[in-house]
C-alpha cells in the first residue's frame, strides 16, 4: 500500500503543473480581447492607449514567454494583478480565503453532524419510516440546486419569520472585527465583541446549513451502510449480551467503528462543497473566493480566473490525495491481511 | 451517486423485474417533462417572453406561479425552460460519452504510449473542481448556452474515458476475446465486435445519473451569468432573476422545483437501472 501512496505523492507536482498549464492556456485563448476589460470598449479605438496598456500588462510578449514568466512569478507567490480590482491576485485570494474557509468548514461540520445522526437513525430503524424520511431529506439536499434552496431559506427564515439575518457576513451597520485570523467568529471573540460574535454566528447559520445540506446525503448514506455492516457483527451481540444498553451499544460500540470508513468520503464531499460554495457565496453576498471567481469569470479578469482555477485545482488535488491515503490506511481488508500475516 | 434504497425492494406481481418504484417514479417525472417540452407551444397560456400582466403578481388564477419583474408569466416560462435544459444536457452527455468512450476504449485496447497520453490528459482534467473548470472554459469562450455546453463536455468526457478504459481492460482478458484473436479476427474487429458490446452497462448507468448533474451544472452556469442570457426562459437564468427579488419567492419557485424534479427523476431512474443492469453493485 505504501508504494501506492508514494506513487501518488510523486504524481502530485506533475498534476499540479498540468493544472497550472491548462488554467494558463485556457485564459489565453479567449474569444474576447482581455484589453477590453482593462481599458474599456471606447479606448480600444485609440492605438496609443492600446499599445501602452498592452505593454503595461505584459500582453505584448509571446505566449511561451508569458508562460515562463508566470511560472517564475508563481513560484514566488505572485499570481499577477487582477484587471478588475487592480490588486495582486494572490492578495485578493488571501483576503477572501478566510471567509470561504469559515463557510466551508461550518458547512462541513453541520453536514457531517446531521449526516451522522440521520445515518445512525436510519440504520437503527432500518426500512422504517425514519429510514425513509432520512433518505428523502438527504436526497433532496443532493438534488436541489443550492442557489435555489438558499433563496428559499432566506425567504422563510429571514423575510417571513425574521429569525435570522439576510445576506452578508455581519450586520451591515456593524464594523468588521480587527483582522487577526480573518475568521469573523474568532476575530470577534478575540476583540471581546459579543454582539459582533452573535451577529456573525447568526449570519453564518443559513449559508452553512444550505451548503452543508448538499453533503448530508453523502455522509448519512455512508454512515448508514457502515453502521448496518457493524451492527451485524458478533461483538455487538456480545456487548448486548453483557447487558450494555441499546444507546451505549449504538454509540460506543457501533458508531465508533462505523465512523472510520466515513472519514474517507471527505474528498468526495469536498467536490460538492466547492461547487456549492461558489453558488452559496453568490446568493448570500459572501465576500469569499467563490464570489470572487464569479466576478472574475463574468468580467474577463484573466489573471484572477487563472489564480482561482489554480488554487481550486490545488485544493482539490490535495484533498483527493488525503482521501486516498485515508482510504488506504482505513480499508479493513488491508488491516485484516496485516493481522493474518503477523 | 445514488441515495435511494436498494435493500428492501419488493417486486410486485405481474410487473417486469426492472419496474421498481424508483424507476417508475423517475420515468413518470421525465416522461412528464419530455411531453411538456414537446407540446408546450401548443397549449401554453402565454408566450414565454410576452409581458402577460402586471409585474410581481403573486400566484393567482390567471398566473399560476405569478409574474416576474417584467410581468412575464412564471408558469409558462418554467415549462418552456425544459426546452433548453433537457436537449442541452442530452447533447452534453452524448458528446461526452462519445468522446470519452472512444478515447477510453483506444487507451485500454492499444495501451503503451497512447494510453499514457490519454490518461494523463484525463488525470489533469479531473484535477479541477468541475464547476471551476467549466467557469474558466466558458469565460474563455465567451458567455452563452452553447459555450457553456462545450465547457461541460470538456469537464465530463474524462469520467467516461476512465470508465470505458477500465471496462475494456477487464473484458479484454476474457476467453472469448482470446478465441476471437486466435481465429484471426483483426484488432479493430476484436475491439468493436467482441469487447465493446460487453462494456456498455456501467456507461449507461453513469450517463443516466450524470444527466441530472449536467442539468444542475447548466443551470448553475446560467445562474452566475455565464450561460443563457436574458430573456431566455432558462431555469438558472430565471432563478438569478428571482434572486434579485428574493422576498418575492414565486419568481424562483417554478424553476427551482423544475430543476429539483428533473435531477430527482434521473437519480431514481439511474439507481433502478443500476440494480437491473449491474446486479453486482447492489
Amino acid at each position: 500500500m505504501s508504494t501506492y501512496i508514494v506513487r501518488r505523492l510523486i504524481a502530485m507536482p506533475l498534476l499540479l503543473l498540468g493544472v497550472i498549464t491548462v488554467a494558463f492556456l485556457l485564459t489565453h485563448f479567449t474569444a474576447a480581447d482581455p484589453l477590453t476589460s482593462i481599458i474599456g470598449e471606447r479606448q480600444m479605438n485609440n492605438p496609443a492607449v492600446v499599445e501602452a496598456a498592452r505593454a503595461r500588462w505584459g500582453l505584448d510578449r509571446s505566449l511561451p514567454e508569458r508562460y515562463v514568466i508566470y511560472l517564475g512569478n508563481l513560484l514566488q507567490g505572485d499570481m499577477g494583478t487582477s484587471f478588475r480590482t487592480r490588486q495582486p491576485v494572490a492578495h485578493d485570494l488571501m483576503v477572501r480565503l478566510p471567509a470561504t474557509l469559515e463557510l466551508v468548514i461550518s458547512a462541513m461540520l453541520l453536514g457531517t453532524i446531521f449526516g451522522v445522526v440521520l445515518g445512525v437513525l436510519a440504520a437503527r430503524f432500518r426500512d422504517g419510516p425514519i429510514d425513509n424520511i432520512a433518505r428523502f431529506f438527504a436526497l433532496i439536499g443532493a438534488s436541489a440546486p443550492v442557489f435555489w434552496t438558499g433563496l428559499v431559506v432566506l425567504f422563510i427564515f429571514s423575510v417571513q419569520l425574521g429569525w435570522l439575518p439576510g445576506p452578508g457576513r455581519i450586520d451591515s451597520r456593524a464594523v468588521a472585527p480587527p483582522f487577526v485570523t480573518g475568521f469573523y467568529t474568532i476575530d470577534t471573540l478575540v476583540a471581546g465583541d459579543w454582539a459582533g460574535f452573535r451577529s456573525v454566528l447568526m449570519h453564518l447559520i443559513l449559508p452553512a446549513s444550505v451548503l452543508g445540506w448538499t453533503v448530508t446525503g453523502i455522509v448519512s448514506r455512508m454512515v448508514r451502510a457502515s453502521m448496518l455492516d457493524v451492527l451485524s457483527q458478533e461483538y455487538i451481540l456480545a456487548a448486548r449480551a453483557k447487558g450494555a444498553g441499546p444507546l451505549r451499544v449504538l454509540i460506543n460500540h457501533a458508531l465508533r467503528n462505523a465512523m472510520l470508513p466515513t472519514l474517507t468520503i471527505l474528498g468526495f464531499s469536498f467536490a460538492y462543497l466547492i461547487t456549492g460554495a461558489i453558488l452559496t457565496e453568490t446568493i448570500f453576498s459572501w465576500p469569499g473566493i467563490g464570489s470572487y471567481a464569479v466576478a472574475a469569470a463574468r468580467g474577463l479578469d484573466n489573471p484572477a480566473i487563472v489564480g482561482v482555477t489554480i488554487i481550486g485545482g490545488a485544493a482539490f488535488l490535495i484533498t483527493n490525495l488525503l482521501t486516498d491515503i485515508a482510504y488506504a490506511l482505513v480499508d479493513p481488508r488491508v488491516k485484516l491481511s496485516r493481522q493474518e500475516g503477523s | 451517486m445514488s441515495l435511494t434504497a436498494s435493500g428492501n425492494r419488493k417486486h410486485r406481481a405481474g410487473l417486469p423485474q426492472w419496474a421498481t418504484l424508483p424507476v417508475m417514479l423517475g420515468g413518470v417525472i421525465l416522461l412528464y417533462w419530455i411531453v411538456v417540452g414537446l407540446t408546450i407551444p401548443l397549449w401554453a397560456p402565454y408566450e414565454p417572453t410576452m409581458l402577460a400582466g402586471m409585474r410581481f403578481q403573486p400566484p393567482n388564477a390567471e398566473h399560476w406561479l405569478g409574474t416576474d419583474a417584467l410581468g412575464r408569466d412564471v408558469f409558462t416560462r418554467t415549462l418552456y425552460g425544459v426546452r433548453y435544459s433537457l436537449p442541452i444536457a442530452g447533447m452534453v452527455i452524448f458528446c461526452a460519452v462519445l468522446i470519452g468512450c472512444t478515447l477510453g476504449a483506444i487507451a485500454g485496447f492499444v495501451g503503451g504510449i497512447v494510453d499514457s497520453i490519454i490518461m494523463r490528459l484525463v488525470d489533469v482534467t479531473l484535477s479541477f473542481p468541475p464547476i471551476l473548470l467549466a467557469m474558466a472554459v466558458t469565460a474563455a469562450l465567451g458567455p452563452g448556452l452553447g459555450n457553456a455546453a462545450i465547457a461541460m463536455v470538456i469537464v465530463w468526457w474524462p469520467i467516461y474515458a476512465r470508465l470505458m478504459r477500465a471496462q475494456v481492460l477487464t473484458v479484454r482478458e476474457r476467453e472469448h476475446v482470446e478465441a476471437a484473436v486466435a481465429s484471426g479476427a483483426t484488432r479493430p474487429r476484436v475491439l468493436v465486435k467482441h469487447i465493446l458490446p460487453l462494456c456498455w452497462s456501467p456507461i449507461i448507468v453513469n450517463a443516466t445519473m450524470d444527466f441530472g448533474q449536467v442539468v444542475l451544472l447548466v443551470a448553475s452556469l446560467s445562474f452566475i451569468g455565464l450561460g443563457a442570457a436574458p430573456p431566455t426562459p432558462e431555469w438558472g437564468q430565471m432563478i438569478s432573476d428571482g434572486a434579485l427579488h428574493f422576498y418575492r419567492w414565486w419568481i424562483a419557485a417554478g424553476p427551482g422545483i423544475a430543476i429539483l424534479s428533473i435531477v430527482l427523476g434521473f437519480n431514481f431512474l439511474g439507481d433502478g437501472l443500476r440494480d437491473f443492469l449491474d446486479p453486482r453493485s447492489k
